[in-house]
């Protein structure tokens, strides 16, 4: 009786150690989101985190224009949605004969994916920029798309095919004695059932092109054409002094559709959704 | 080639292809926008290929190569990536990642989602806000030197001073929430009764830790180790916008130093060379990452 108390009462220490280790961690991360929150909303933001001089919006009317939010916003729009559209068809196709049909070919394909999906595309870029300029693709948006997909590809067929093999076969196997073809079984019977993991491949290559930099930073050169990743950008230089406060309504604006998009498909199925493909295997 | 038995009476041989044929279109782009880059890559790395000036490029062979080993520019590059991977992932993403899974297992509810929230949403945000808002952190004006002041602590230019530590620690900021997602997971399929029963025989706390979990949870160390350095090669976004490589180069990692030699500098040829060893390196890795999965497998 004594012995379970004292065990108790140790593992309620232990609890509030934890949560007190985890709140000052919190506190540390918190510190940097909290400026973005509070600079948006305060007419004199500076760089540090202060509570605002009065709670305003005129940094977001200040930004909300064609030329600051709405044509970036739209670009990247344009340049994910496309690419986050092919992403998937091709994905999808590809995984069904990975994930159906036995062939010697399966491993060595899959071990190729696995190794692609973990090369540090940022490498690449220079020859990818020289070689678009050698077949006018640089500074279009397909060819810029194009690249996306490819960069995204090999993760995205790698989890789709593991959202696969979880669809049971027989459901397609008498799919396949009433006369289907392997494509209608696929967009009949298989997609329909494995809804959630087509949405968890379309939210992760989606947030991971949104936020990404470097791919159109190199590859598109018009103004016109710049998604919101790199039109942030024009916030310093060009303008002169840096508004801080439209700097970090900006930011909110162009994070939202990520953070909702995480949210909403974390709630369905639980944290750390896209990561039992990636590292479990 | 096909080894399931089923009704069609197609040939084995044409079954296999038309089988494969979905698999057509992603190949396609892979093999132009991804295995074709790296192809041009191996060859443009021995060539002198500039921007300006130059109408043919030559096959150099090694010289880029050569060059860039006697280029104190470029070992200043490698120095810095090597101690910009080990802070933030090997030291600061992994370490702090398992540290706070291991806390999540023991702390109250509410406590853990806020703590997962707000770490998870600073992994969300798009690589270039997280540089700007780190970028504000860190500044003379910024929220760490505020602090610094109200605890009667020195103050002093972090860009400036410790240009590599501050990007370090802003790629610890952002990438740590996929380690502790890895670890929670890997925490919570430990059996409840092997804790508990090395708990019950006396084990505290460190020694749980050390003899027992992190000896089960030894793959998912492994893969996550892999992954954070992999990442951490590729970073570009958070250090350009928050140093740009500088003050000089005291915070340029090889991509940004890859970036400079091809752009600023107008040497593709040269810029190339150092995205290959970059490549080769990440190929290493890479490698290393297929092997830990295959053992599971």
């Amino acid at each position: 009786m004594a012995a379970r108390t004292t065990r108790n009462t140790r593992r309620a220490n232990r609890r509030y150690a934890a949560d007190a280790s985890l709140l000052f961690v919190a506190a540390a991360f918190v510190l940097p989101l909290a400026w973005v929150v509070l600079s948006a909303l305060d007419p004199h933001a500076g760089l540090k985190v202060k509570l605002p001089d009065g709670v305003t919006l005129d940094n977001f009317d200040a930004v909300l224009k064609p030329d600051v939010t709405y044509t970036p916003m739209l670009n990247s729009l344009i340049l994910c949605g496309g690419a986050t559209l092919l992403t998937v068809v091709c994905a999808a196709l590809a995984a069904y004969p990975l994930s159906r049909f036995r062939s010697r070919l399966n491993r060595p394909f899959l071990l190729t994916i696995i190794f692609a999906t973990s090369l540090p595309i940022t490498a690449i870029m220079v020859p990818v920029y020289a070689l678009f300029v050698q077949v006018n693709l640089i500074d279009t948006m397909q060819g810029t798309i194009f690249f996306f997909t490819a960069s995204q590809l090999p993760f995205a067929i790698w989890l789709m095919k593991n959202f696969m093999d979880g669809v049971p076969k027989e459901l397609e196997e008498a799919a396949w004695t009433d006369g289907a073809s392997s494509l209608q079984s696929l967009l009949r019977v298989v997609l329909p059932l494995m809804g959630p993991g087509i949405a968890v491949v379309t939210v992760f290559s989606f947030v991971a092109m949104w936020g990404n930099f470097f791919v159109p930073f190199m590859l598109l050169l018009s103004p016109e054409q710049m998604p919101a990743s790199v039109s942030i950008n024009d916030f310093f230089g060009n303008r002169g002094t840096v508004v801080y406060g439209q700097l970090a309504a900006f930011s909110i604006i162009y994070s939202t559709p990520v953070i909702l998009l995480y949210v909403l498909v974390a709630r369905k199925l639980g944290g750390g959704f896209a990561l039992g493909g990636a590292v479990k295997g | 080639m096909v080894v399931k038995e089923s009704g069609h009476s197609r040939a084995p041989r044409l079954r296999g292809l038309s089988r494969a044929l979905p698999v057509t279109p992603a190949l396609v782009i892979l093999v132009l926008f991804l295995a074709g880059p790296i192809a041009y890559c191996v060859y443009l790395a021995f060539t002198d290929l500039q921007l300006t000036g130059q109408a043919e490029s030559s096959f150099t062979g090694f010289d880029n190569f050569r060059t860039a080993f006697e280029d104190d520019a470029f070992l200043n590059a490698v120095w810095l990536t090597l101690v910009f991977t080990f802070l933030s992932s090997i030291v600061g993403q992994n370490t702090l990642g398992l540290a706070l899974a291991a806390l999540m297992q023991r702390a109250s509810k509410p406590i853990r989602t806020l703590t997962g929230g707000i770490v998870v949403t600073a992994w969300v945000l798009p690589e270039v806000v997280a540089g700007f808002l780190l970028y504000a952190f860190f500044r003379r004006e910024g929220t760490l030197n505020a602090i610094l002041d109200w605890l009667h602590l020195p103050s002093q230019n972090w860009l400036f001073t410790l240009p590599i530590l501050a990007v370090s620690f802003a790629n610890v900021w952002r990438g740590t929430a996929f380690s502790m997602l890895v670890y929670s997971a890997a925490l919570n399929e430990i059996p409840k009764e092997i804790t508990e029963a090395a708990e019950v025989d006396g084990a505290g706390g460190w020694r749980r830790m050390w003899h027992i979990t992190l000896p089960m949870i030894r793959r998912s160390i492994g893969t996550n180790l892999m992954l954070n350095t992999l990442q951490t090669l590729s970073v570009f976004g958070l250090i350009w916008v928050m140093t740009r490589g500088g003050p000089g180069n005291r915070s340029q990692t090889l991509p940004l130093f890859m970036y400079e030699q091809a752009f600023q500098k107008s040497m593709i040829g040269y810029g190339t060379a150092v995205a290959l060893l970059l490549l080769v390196v990440g190929s290493l890795f890479s490698l290393v990452y297929l092997r830990l999965l295959r053992t599971e497998v």
